[in-house]
């Protein structure tokens, strides 16, 4: 009886404490994997979209659908991160361009400390030697902090 | 130097021609659709007329989407007043019938996309709720994790209302 009710217990943990954990995981994975000064804030951004030395390159990593709602002009989809499927989407995004060559990743799915895919998109770009990585800082998402700012949105695919 | 000044011309120039989705704000009417849910059955959001609607925009990959979802089944559970309605803004189904398979949903979940989002005013982030009064019209929109008990109180405050 006490064996059952301990497997019982067992199995009730694994089946909360595996998705827990993963959302655990998650959190504060951007804050981890991006030191500041990868970081780069809206209002400077915007400044270099406007001015003539415009971001060569410039990815949504998040969702599809938020990024045919709006996305930032110029600005390609090579999401989601979070996942593998979008790993090699980022790849094959960037595969072809000088490692040196300037990038802006972008999501703002939800908030900078909660998103699945700008840290693991962050990482992989550093991990395939691009040397010039910066991560926009989008603290809740990219509607308050980018759209409801006023800044520059294009919509569609 | 030219090519630059063309690439902010054709910024400046897309970013006119993008035409944004009205804001909504309480006391609005929430927009009309129709749609079929994850099992196929019609979801039909005038049909619902009469009770207090929470519409819920989440997605599997989002955390505190996922952290409210068993909060929103007590809530349906608990509330013979009320009718939840999950929008998943997910790129694809199987990551969605994987979460409604995970946790025993008892309300319907659509399959979102932008011009769903767009119909809402634009749903550029997640989560996103809006409650329905039983008239039609929006009471409260929240964006955002919320505190444990959040939507609770607020549909309990709702329904005590209109029972008055």
């Amino acid at each position: 009886m006490g064996a059952v009710r301990f497997a019982m217990i067992a199995l009730f943990a694994a089946f909360f404490a595996v998705p827990l954990a993963a959302t655990a995981r998650a959190e504060g994975a951007a804050d981890a994997a991006i030191p500041q000064d990868a970081r780069i804030e809206p209002a400077a951004f915007v400044d270099q979209l406007r001015g003539t030395n415009p971001p060569a390159t410039i990815l949504q990593v998040g969702s599809s659908v938020l990024y045919a709602e709006a996305h930032i002009p110029g600005s390609q989809y090579a999401g989601p991160t979070g996942k593998e499927d979008g790993i090699k989407n980022l790849a094959s995004h960037v595969d072809g361009l000088p490692r040196d060559k300037p990038i802006v990743i972008y999501c703002g799915c939800c908030p900078w400390t909660r998103c699945p895919n700008i840290g693991a998109a962050y990482k992989h770009l550093l991990s395939m030697g691009f040397t010039h990585v910066k991560a926009l800082y989008l603290p809740n998402n990219f509607g308050d902090d980018w759209v409801n700012k006023g800044y520059p949105v294009a919509r569609g695919n | 130097m030219r090519g630059a000044r063309c690439f902010g011309v054709l910024l400046l120039a897309q970013a006119l021609i993008a035409a944004a989705p009205a804001p909504l704000s309480p006391g609005m009417l929430a927009p009309s659709f129709a749609r079929s849910d994850l099992s196929g059955h019609r979801v039909d959001l005038k049909a619902y007329r009469g009770k207090l609607v929470l519409l819920d925009f989440w997605a599997s990959w989002c955390a505190p989407c996922i952290v409210e979802i068993p909060r929103l089944i007590a809530l349906q559970k608990r509330y013979g007043g009320v009718q939840v309605i999950g929008v998943s803004m997910d790129d694809s189904i199987a990551p969605v019938q994987k979460v409604t398979r995970r946790f025993a949903f008892n309300y319907p979940v659509l399959l979102g996309d932008a011009d769903f989002g767009n119909l809402y005013g634009g749903v550029y982030g997640l989560p996103v709720r809006f409650l329905i009064a039983p008239d039609g019209r929006i009471l409260r929109i929240w964006k955002g994790e919320l505190p444990p008990g959040t939507l609770d109180h607020a549909v309990r405050a709702a329904l005590g209302r209109l029972n008055r």
